[in-house]
């Protein structure tokens, strides 16, 4: 910016508020951030000095009490993300698979691709209400047939409709680093007598495992962040869940629940929740993308 | 050295097929989800369900009127707030690929994007809702463009990025002061890649209700008031889905219909900008 | 002739509706060194992929013609039976990034599911490295990534992979293009050395390494095969005067 010469039309004070607009508006977002987690402690702060690090393995929740710990929900988080990533697995790599090696172009392709971005695009609460009204009855009828307690509601449920939101993120993220294999190491592979699956199984896989995982790593972000559909089928409930068909809440449902009617002791806890969840996701996120990024330099670089 | 290609060629058909296979079953919930959607939502849909407010229970009949503005009020507060920001932040980042600002801002707007929309929701409650003391379309705006903000400087610096440093320098040579540059020929050659991403922000927004729930509210009657609760079509689907009412229910489903089809109708209009705007270099 | 490994007859190649081979005729026998130039584009890698059937990973391809392997038809043949008979080094090196060196050398069973006693894949390792004239840089090594090798072994550990299969003939698309000088010489030295075993086909656009390493030269122009023989008498008698002209240096 100081080599900039002047320019004829007296520019340089207009361009130097620009230049200063330009950095404010960049800084205004690292200035954001800081303010979201300066307030959410500042606001936990309360419940932290009363629980401490005793609030991750408190078993109760009782508003009346003012007794407040997280494990609840902390077990109703890990139990709904981990379900719901092993139950998406297959699928996304599948989805990945097909778009990035069987049928890269093509009709077939663009259908499915389109229909993933659809998938992807459909509004949280709308799965929630399609859950409700159809998962549900179905889970219901299933533990009724293995002698569960019909509840309809709880942790396989959500599990269900987490999966479904989530395979469009790890696929998409799948597709773009299997089309980053380069072709001239799969034209090696098939050269030395190899079939597709062969190639796709020692070759592709391997090489874009890291990006495979770090796919995976954020939607289990997404998993874990996921609020309206989860809390409209966990069961909100506030003790420990017994079982996969068990209802139970996820830190983030129970903050949908109970933080429009919170106040004092109680508010401030689900903040410490929410602050949780926030280091937590971001913790997932920035693994994630800076994966991703590595995977995408170093293929750029081969083809230079 | 003998080896069983035959076998193994097998091999090679089952796995495509189990690939084929896996990946239509995950279309399945889709075509179930619109198929619902569709069956269910269009029934309801007529004259008076989208132009009309809602009733109290016991009485049949009202739509989701409120609801439509108050969505349409929430995406031009939250867009007014988070354009200008956005795209200037991602002039920044494109002008100063390398730097100290700008690494932080990247890691920044990751952190953002990644940031459970709840969470967000708490935020605008703590600082917009606590202090006023009421719910308000405001809180909810606030919220939604926390959300839009990583998304919109993302593309707008991944568009920048892309248009050739050549053009720049042509106008830097014509004597172009360097804002004027940057606002008169950069900004435009890159216009349907920012469009197109503040498009999809928007659809992401559109669809959008844990950050809702304790800003904007709820509202059943008609609200213009950016200090007061506001309706919004995600609020409503939650609000009669949890409901005990048949009827409700049924609004639910209705509701949900005009609100895929806006979230597709953005999408679609996104992408065919992107495409049809697209400028060749 | 009984000792021939290669025979192209009257063999077309097209890509959608463009003809890339025309009639092309071509035998190579035993254990020398056959090298196809011509200016690029010309058709000549198209011509060496028809044999290895690699051409058919790219849809829109289509070929008419026959070609024989040792007496035997490659197109009805099984493709990844084929592969196996035919070793391929490509322009570029490609090491297989997530295997290290041993496993790079062995790939070719590896991949193709076919397990070996261990001592005996050390031996293959062994050897086919010392083919390529790369053990004593290499074998104390033999466990780590095969990526941090210079260019020019990267492209000996491929020729070692090629080698590991015992194949009937090497097919060289350019495999010194990338490379530096030194190592080119290298590697070129390492062809005269190989083909007291193996069969080479090389496809070159470098006039003066078809001169210094082939017995037999193929001079390929807008897809038409203009002059196939003994390289000394190409290169000082050509029979075509495109020929003349391409290695004169008019065109290419």
């Amino acid at each position: 910016m100081k080599t900039k010469k002047k320019t004829a039309s007296g520019g340089n004070r207009s361009e130097k508020r620009f230049n200063m607009a330009l950095t404010a508006s960049g800084g205004f977002i690292v200035v954001l951030l800081f303010a979201v987690f300066a307030t959410l402690l500042a606001a936990a702060v309360a419940s932290i000095k009363e629980f401490g690090l005793f609030f991750f393995i408190g078993k109760t929740w009782d508003s009346s009490t003012e007794t407040f710990g997280a494990l609840p929900f902390l077990v109703g988080t890990l139990c709904t993300s981990f379900l719901a990533l092993l139950i998406s697995i297959p699928f996304s790599i599948a989805i990945s698979i097909f778009l990035g090696e069987y049928f890269k172009e093509g009709a077939v392709s663009t259908f499915l691709r389109s229909a993933v971005e659809v998938l992807a695009g459909i509004p949280s609460v709308i799965y929630g209400l399609w859950g409700l009204f159809l998962l549900m009855p179905a889970v219901r009828l299933l533990e009724t047939q293995i002698g569960a307690p019909p509840h309809g509601v709880g942790i396989f449920t959500s599990s269900l409709i987490l999966a479904i939101m989530i395979i469009p993120f790890s696929a998409s993220i799948g597709r773009e680093v299997i089309t980053l294999v380069p072709g001239d190491l799969k034209e090696a592979a098939y050269s030395l007598g190899a079939t597709r699956f062969e190639v796709i199984k020692n070759i592709i896989i391997p090489y874009a495992r890291s990006g495979i995982i770090a796919g995976i790593l954020l939607a289990l972000g997404r998993a874990i962040g996921e609020t309206m559909a989860v809390t409209m089928l966990i069961g909100n409930s506030n003790f420990l869940p017994t079982g996969i068909f068990s209802p139970a809440n996820t830190m983030a449902s129970v903050i949908a629940n109970e933080f429009a009617e919170a106040t004092g002791i109680t508010a401030s806890s689900l903040i410490y929740i929410a602050l949780v969840l926030f280091f937590v996701t971001t913790v997932v996120n920035i693994i994630g993308t800076y994966v991703i990024q590595k995977v995408s330099i170093e293929s750029s670089k081969e083809v230079t | 050295m003998k080896d069983h290609a035959g076998a193994r060629l097998i091999k090679d058909m089952i796995f495509k097929c189990a690939v084929c296979l896996f990946a239509f079953i995950s279309l399945l919930p889709l075509y179930l989800i619109l198929y619902y959607i569709t069956k269910n939502g269009i029934m309801v849909i007529n004259w008076d369900f989208l132009f009309s407010l809602p009733r109290p229970i016991g009485e049949s009949g009202g739509g989701v009127f409120n609801a439509i503005i108050g969505t349409v009020m929430l995406i031009i507060l939250s867009c007014i707030m988070s354009i200008p920001c956005g795209i200037a932040a991602g002039i920044y980042l494109s002008e100063n690929k390398k730097g100290k600002l700008s690494n932080t801002i990247r890691l920044c707007v990751i952190v953002l994007q990644g940031t459970p929309s709840i969470v967000i929701g708490i935020i605008a409650y703590l600082w917009v809702v606590a202090p006023l003391k009421t719910f308000s379309a405001l809180s909810g705006g606030i919220a939604l463009s926390i959300m839009m903000l990583p998304v919109i400087i993302k593309t707008t610096e991944e568009t920048l990025k892309l248009i050739p440093y050549h053009l720049k320098e042509a106008s830097l040579a014509l004597g172009v002061p360097y804002h004027r540059t940057i606002l008169k020929v950069i900004l435009p050659s890159g216009i349907s890649g920012i469009l197109t991403g503040i498009l999809l922000s928007v659809a992401r927004i559109t669809g959008e209700t844990a950050p809702l729930l304790f800003t904007a509210f709820g509202n059943q009657f008609m609200n213009m008031n950016i200090l007061k609760p506001i309706d919004s079509l995600p609020y409503r689907i939650f609000y009669y889905a949890m409901s005990p009412y048949p009827e409700w229910h049924s609004f639910a489903w209705g509701a949900s219909f005009i609100l895929v089809v806006l979230t597709l109708a953005l999408n679609l209009f996104a992408r065919g900008i992107s495409v049809k705007w697209k400028i060749q270099f | 002739m009984e000792n021939t490994v290669l025979k192209v007859e009257n063999f077309c190649a097209f890509f959608g509706d463009n003809k890339i081979l025309k009639e092309v005729n071509l035998s190579v026998s035993k254990n020398v060194v056959a090298a196809l130039m011509g200016p690029s584009g010309c058709g000549k890698t198209t011509l060496i992929r028809c044999v290895n059937r690699m051409h058919e990973l790219i849809p829109g391809t289509a070929i008419s013609g026959k070609m024989t392997l040792v007496n035997e038809d490659i197109y009805t043949m099984q493709p990844i039976v084929l592969r196996r008979k035919v070793g391929m080094v490509f322009q570029k090196p490609n090491p297989f990034p997530t295997m290290s060196i041993y496993e790079n050398v062995i790939a070719g069973y590896k991949l193709n599911g076919i397990r070996i006693p261990r001592g005996e894949l050390d031996n293959i390792v062994e050897q086919s490295l010392k083919k390529a004239a790369l053990w004593e840089e290499v074998k104390d090594t033999l466990h780590r990534k095969g990526t941090f090798l210079s260019g020019g072994q990267q492209q000996r550990l491929c020729i070692a992979r090629a080698l590991a299969m015992d194949p009937e003939i090497l097919l060289l698309d350019e495999p010194t293009s990338a490379l530096d000088p030194k190592s080119t010489s290298q590697i070129e030295e390492l062809f005269v050395e190989l083909k007291k075993n193996v069969t080479m086909l090389l496809v070159t656009h470098n006039i003066a390494q078809a001169a210094r390493v082939s017995d037999f030269t193929a001079f390929i122009y807008l897809g038409e095969l203009i002059e196939f023989g003994p390289t000394e008498k190409m290169f000082t008698v050509p029979k075509d005067k495109r020929t003349e002209e391409y290695l004169t240096g008019k065109f290419g």
